[in-house]
């Protein structure tokens, strides 16, 4: 019914995206690889706000689903000659299978949304700070095991050889694919069903619909997305356990509380707004030119920079910079509004 | 001699009963703060950072022990209310939610500005390391620090207990924990109850800082996150809600890792972490009020 009023919440993001990635393809390769994170990241972010968005819970544990994509999609596309040496310890069945960049980045997916299952069956009955701690100890336990087991990867190793095919349009593509998916489940009546336990959870379990089963759901698909960027992402850069752990956690839970985690457009905006600034910041430590005059900032001044913007946002503006709204067409008559 | 029958040494023991001690403090440190304020503090482990970066510069400065230990209580103190008034006063109102994710932006923030100041290597903190030398005690050598530890722990924790059963601010403190509210409307002044939890869990991290600056005298920007984290996946098993039961969990932790850490071999201690935090997800979902309560309401939380 109202779902072509609606279309500006999905159009506006993927414009956005697809705008990143216009720009992207225009600047030098130096530049271009802080576009490309920012798209994996606004992946990222968007698979994160498919859960904490549309469920109110927080999630610590969403960057276990990105480092169990990317070691999916790493093991599978390393070369078969170049297996051993990379990866010494790996399994006997990982060995010898090698699929090609499309089919890794899919079961990437898959067995993002495949662990979120397994990890959301008992976990989606807490709630709050029990849920937050617990999604917390799932990011330890998984980076635990993918830092030390080395026979499903290369355990401590950068993951080396893994072809990079990750250019700006598979990132772009990424990430799009990550908007569509958010907005058609937000506008499904699972979408609309698992907000209506965000507002009120007592009057949505009234309403017969059951808490679990709608998070678990959510759960699921972000795990999934997050699964993708995580495939995309280690096409793109040599992953380390270490570098898919707490920073990048934090830095994308700062993307979704500055750009507001209750809509999807707050995720991309954020995503964008904040992986602006940090790159900004990370590029002035070999020195930019700003209006005129040189700017150069010592090592460590982004994450600063970022921890204090989000401490900022969470006190003054705790519904984000887009201040909980999506953009939507105005409606027609005010009083279909009342 | 040893506990031949536990396969177990009195070094080892000694080891597990040291980090039993200063994760007990940590993990009271935790839940006073947990009591009054809904607030599970990830800036914890940066506040003994900053403890220890203090000691370091102590050092550096010739300072003797006791004035850079006075040095690391001091600024320890100072950054946690500082933390405080800056950041969990404006959120007070929040869900607790909105205050984990705030206080993980604290502890990224404050480890940033240490790696930012201080570089990758960080700094050294030798001056107590004289302490890693053995006592001996009819033929069993035993570090000193592991005494120390053991002593100071049971001496806090004796201290605290008197502070919440026998003083005013105690008692303002422990009925602040139950109902924050009903509290403040029997003329219970929220600020100075919330600066009472405050101060003893600074007071507590800096006690922590130093006694662990002691085996681990190199100071980097992540001094104390690994035993932070364990602490809280400690605090979160013995039960979060009672200052007890939490410095239970906290004690319990340090000690398996004391223990397993110097005797089991490197290709099963890594995995530790693992168990650690799957026991903790098992316990959230089992018996959420923790192991160590008894009955489902807990009733009184400080």
């Amino acid at each position: 019914m109202n779902l072509v009023r609606r279309l500006p919440e999905l159009f506006v993001p993927a414009l956005l995206v697809l705008g990143t990635a216009l720009v992207g393809l225009e600047v030098s390769s130096y530049l271009q690889s802080y576009f490309l994170d920012t798209l994996v990241q606004v992946a990222i972010v968007v698979a994160l706000y498919v859960f904490i968005g549309n469920s109110g819970v927080l999630s610590f544990g969403h960057i276990s689903f990105v480092a169990l994509g990317a070691w999916t999609a790493g093991v599978l596309t390393v070369p078969a000659g170049q297996k051993t040496a990379i990866m010494p310890g790996l399994s006997h069945f990982l060995l010898h299978a090698n699929v090609g960049n499309v089919t890794s980045l899919a079961l990437a997916a898959g067995v993002g949304g495949a662990g979120a299952l397994v990890v959301g069956l008992p976990l989606m009955r807490l709630s709050g700070l029990a849920a937050g701690i617990a999604t917390f100890a799932v990011l330890e336990i998984t980076n635990n095991l993918l830092t030390y087991d080395q026979s499903i990867g290369p355990g401590e190793n950068a993951f080396s050889s893994v072809p990079q095919t990750t250019g700006i349009w598979q990132a772009a593509i990424g990430a799009f694919i990550c908007v569509v998916v958010a907005f058609a489940y937000r506008t499904s009546r699972f979408g609309r069903m698992l907000g209506a336990t965000r507002e009120d959870p007592a009057a949505a379990a009234a309403a017969g619909i059951s808490i679990y089963r709608q998070r678990l759901l959510a759960f699921v698909i972000s795990g999934g997305l997050a699964g993708l960027a995580g495939g995309i992402y280690v096409h793109l850069l040599p992953l380390q356990a270490a570098g898919l752990s707490l920073n990048l956690t934090f830095i994308t839970l700062a993307m979704l509380v500055v750009g507001g985690s209750g809509t999807l457009l707050g995720a991309v905006v954020g995503a964008l707004a904040v992986n602006g600034i940090y790159s900004f910041f990370s590029a002035a430590t070999n020195g930019v030119d700003v209006f005129g005059w040189h700017l150069t900032v010592p090592q460590g001044t982004a994450e600063i920079v970022l921890g204090v913007m989000m401490a900022l946002v969470l006190i003054l503006r705790p519904s984000g910079l887009t201040g909980g709204r999506e953009l939507t067409l105005p409606q027609r008559s005010a009083r279909a509004k009342a | 001699m040893t506990l031949a029958f536990l396969n177990l040494s009195w070094p080892a023991l000694a080891n597990g009963l040291e980090f039993g001690g200063i994760y007990a403090l940590m993990a009271v440190g935790i839940g006073l703060v947990f009591g009054v304020l809904r607030l599970v503090n990830f800036a914890y482990g940066q506040l003994i950072m900053a403890g220890g970066f203090a000691l370091a510069f102590g050092a550096q400065w010739g300072l003797p022990n006791w004035v850079s230990i006075l040095f690391c209580f001091g600024v320890v103190l100072a950054l946690s209310l500082l933390m405080d008034r800056l950041v969990f006063r404006p959120l007070r109102t929040h869900s607790p939610a909105v205050m984990l994710v705030a206080t993980f932006a604290v502890a990224f923030l404050l480890q940033n500005i240490a790696l930012l100041a201080f570089g990758g290597f960080g700094k050294t903190a030798g001056a107590l390391a004289y302490l890693n030398a053995p006592w001996d005690f009819g033929g069993v050598e035993i570090k000193k620090i592991a005494v120390i530890a053991i002593v100071t722990a049971a001496v806090c924790l004796g201290a605290l207990q008197l502070l919440l059963t026998r003083t005013s601010l105690g008692l303002h403190m422990r009925a602040a924990s139950m109902d924050f509210r009903t509290a403040q409307l029997l003329g219970v002044r929220a600020n100075r109850v919330i600066a009472g939890a405050v101060v003893v869990s600074a007071l507590f991290a800096a006690i922590a800082a130093v006694m662990l600056s002691v085996a681990e005298f190199q100071v980097t920007s992540t001094f104390g996150l690994t035993d932070t984290i364990f602490v809280l996946a400690g605090v979160v098993l013995g039960g979060l809600n009672r200052p007890v039961p939490a410095t239970l969990g906290g004690f319990s932790i340090g000690f398996a890792t004391g223990i397993l850490g110097s005797t089991l071999p490197a290709n099963q201690s890594q995995y530790l972490q693992s168990f650690l935090f799957a026991a903790v997800i098992v316990v959230l979902l089992v018996r959420p009020n923790g192991l160590f309560t008894r009955g489902a309401a807990a009733v009184e939380r400080l």
